[in-house]
């Protein structure tokens, strides 16, 4: 069983480009609902300006691992947390002394369901920016179109900007809630299976959003479609009750998997 | 193609099952049609038995005049002073009721741990449990004397302040619970989201949870203006019964439930002008209440289609 991560920094060799750099690293990291530990010692690194993506059977806990990356459990009493979340090799994102609410600023997230906020179109994508204080009409305009078209969802609404976020399709609001996510300018953002209440031409939609944007954020994906990991990821976790059990390039994980389940898993024959 | 057996078999079934709904469908139909066939009723005679006032006071008279004094010699039939009593009684109270009950549903459904929620839930319902009359010999011997101490010296025994925030502070459990229930409906995913992009605990709860809430919240505060206008007892007892055509709430006045309640104690002949005012009174207030359920139901309208 592979306990450490594979590190990607090794991946590369000798080439250990700025590009290929580890954003986010996260070791022996446990997490327990109250009595109930749900990760055992994951040991994951994410590249910098990389799409990995994690996958694994239902109840594995790649909810429980994303939601750690911006602290989502410190909501709610008895959570813990063991181990560390090491943001560019500098700081733990698990330390105490480190607040929340910082990290989810250098922390982006997009739910399964979109979300948006009961706002007009402009509010839900400008919310994180006024809630950090930003005020000038100037920068909030500038900043909600540069996110719109990051989520390539300018053209649709430049129009309708003042139209609450629920009056646009599915696909749409999904794309709202990403453009949301990115005009704080996160580092990283943590996507939860974004596409499983979309249609396949929103899916595909959401998909070439994801490829564009590795070029300005890291992503972590989670998802139950194989194909979509294959399509969309450059590196591939794969979790088993609650341990990394598998992680390599997607090339790797997809075509020559080292551990059986991960096979069994990719084949298809459970999960 | 003709149906199979099994078919015909099912499509029987079915019918029965059609039969049953029917029935139950016509049941919930007569439900409903017969509340609303009571409120008709209900205007319908407030209606009737008024039409007598106005062969004797014009419409005009009875809307526009200054004055009310049905009782003495010669009569005046202006409910303005009855209807200004109404208002400025729920003013006051709508101006406790409504920052109060919404600050506390936010602190119960934002806030509170679980804890607290729930010791502070089921004594702020213990509130709205004390009999009105309790509410209203309050405000005559314990706030208005209060009041006359330590803010308006000159505040005068009998007037609209106390009782007005006597019942704002009963209609405060009232707003309260209704809107922590809309709040609390509020999806965790729409809050998480707002965590999700740095927001602070009071951020989520002030931009996100309340707007998210507004329909029900609006709705809370619908039901306490019908209560607020509708209150009888403690206007009765502390603000006097002395109809006054006034807008400062320091001063006596006396709304139009305080009235009918005044004179239907005593023995009005039936068909009487006296008689017939009270039922003028009466339509006067379901007209009041109508015009702020509709006045709410369309405010509450624009901010409604939430998450
Ligand atoms: N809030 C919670 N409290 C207690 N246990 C929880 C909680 N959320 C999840 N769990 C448990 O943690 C385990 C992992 O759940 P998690 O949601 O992370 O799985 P997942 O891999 O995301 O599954 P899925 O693919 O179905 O979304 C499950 O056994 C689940 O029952
Ligand atoms: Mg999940």
């Amino acid at each position: 069983m592979v306990r450490e991560a594979v590190d990607v920094n090794g991946q590369s060799g000798a080439g250990r480009t700025a590009k290929n750099r580890a954003k986010v690293r996260t070791s022996n990291l446990n997490f327990y609902y109250g009595d109930n530990q749900v990760l055992k010692g994951v040991n994951l690194a994410i590249a910098q300006n990389k799409v990995t993506a994690l996958i694994g059977p239902s109840g594995c806990g790649k909810t429980t691992l994303l939601r750690c990356f911006n602290r989502m459990h410190d909501l709610y009493p008895g959570n813990r947390y063991e181990g560390e979340i090491i943001l560019d090799s500098a700081v733990n994102l698990l330390s105490k002394k480190i607040d929340p609410i910082e990290v989810r600023m250098r922390v982006g997230m997009v739910f399964q369901r979109p979300n948006p906020f009961p706002k007009s179109i402009y509010e839900n994508v400008a919310y994180g920016l006024r809630v950090q204080g930003e005020k000038r009409r100037r920068v909030l305009d500038e900043k909600v179109e540069k996110s719109l078209r990051a989520a390539a969802l300018w053209d649709e609404v430049k129009d309708r900007l003042n139209e609450v976020g629920n009056s646009l399709s599915g696909g749409q609001q999904q794309r709202l809630c990403i453009a949301r996510a990115l005009a704080t300018d996160p580092e990283l953002i943590l996507f939860d299976e974004p596409t499983s209440a979309l249609d396949p031409i929103a899916t595909a939609s959401i998909e070439d959003l994801m490829a564009s944007l590795k070029e300005t954020v890291t992503i972590l994906v989670v998802t139950h479609s194989m194909q979509q990991a294959a399509r969309i990821s450059d590196y591939t976790a794969f979790m088993y009750l609650g341990e990394m059990m598998e992680f390599g390039t997607t090339k790797k994980i997809f075509s020559a998997p080292k551990e059986e389940r991960t096979r069994d898993y990719i084949g298809g024959r459970f999960g | 193609m003709l149906p199979s057996l099994a078919e015909v078999a099912k499509g029987k079934g079915r019918l029965r099952g059609n039969l049953a709904e029917r029935a139950i469908e016509v049941a919930l139909f007569l439900a409903a049609f017969s509340a609303v066939a009571i409120t008709f009723s209900i205007m319908a005679l407030l209606i009737t038995e008024s039409v007598g006032l106005f062969k004797t006071v014009s419409i005009v008279e009875f809307l526009t005049g200054t004055e009310w004094a049905p009782l003495f010699e010669p009569p005046r039939y202006g409910i303005l002073p009855l209807v200004c009593g109404t208002v400025m009684t729920s003013i006051v109270a709508l101006c406790v009721a409504i920052p109060m009950g919404t600050i506390s549903a936010l602190y119960l459904s934002e806030f509170a741990s679980p804890r607290v929620r729930e010791i502070v839930k089921p004594g702020l319902e213990l509130l709205s449990g004390i009999p009105t009359v309790v509410y209203g010999y309050f405000a005559l011997i314990f706030v208005t004397p209060m009041l006359q101490r330590f803010l308006l010296p000159n505040l005068p025994g009998f007037n609209m302040l106390s009782p007005g925030m006597v019942m704002g502070i009963m209609i405060i459990p009232l707003i309260a619970s209704v809107s922590e229930d809309a709040m609390r409906a509020v999806p965790r995913e729409l809050r998480e989201a707002s965590y999700g992009t740095g927001a602070t605990k009071l951020q989520t709860a002030l931009q996100v949870v309340f707007p998210a809430a507004a329909s029900g919240v609006s709705s809370s505060y619908i039901l306490a203006v019908s209560r607020a206008v509708g209150e009888t007892m403690i206007v009765s007892v502390a603000a006097g019964l002395q109809p006054t055509l006034t807008l400062n709430p320091t001063e006596p006045a006396a709304t139009i439930t305080a009235y009918i309640v005044q004179v239907s104690l005593g023995d009005l002949p039936h068909g009487s002008t006296e008689y017939q005012t009270i039922f003028a009174a009466g339509l006067m207030l379901a007209l009041v209440t109508l015009t702020f359920n509709v006045m709410g139901h369309f405010l509450s309208k624009r901010y409604r289609e939430n998450y």
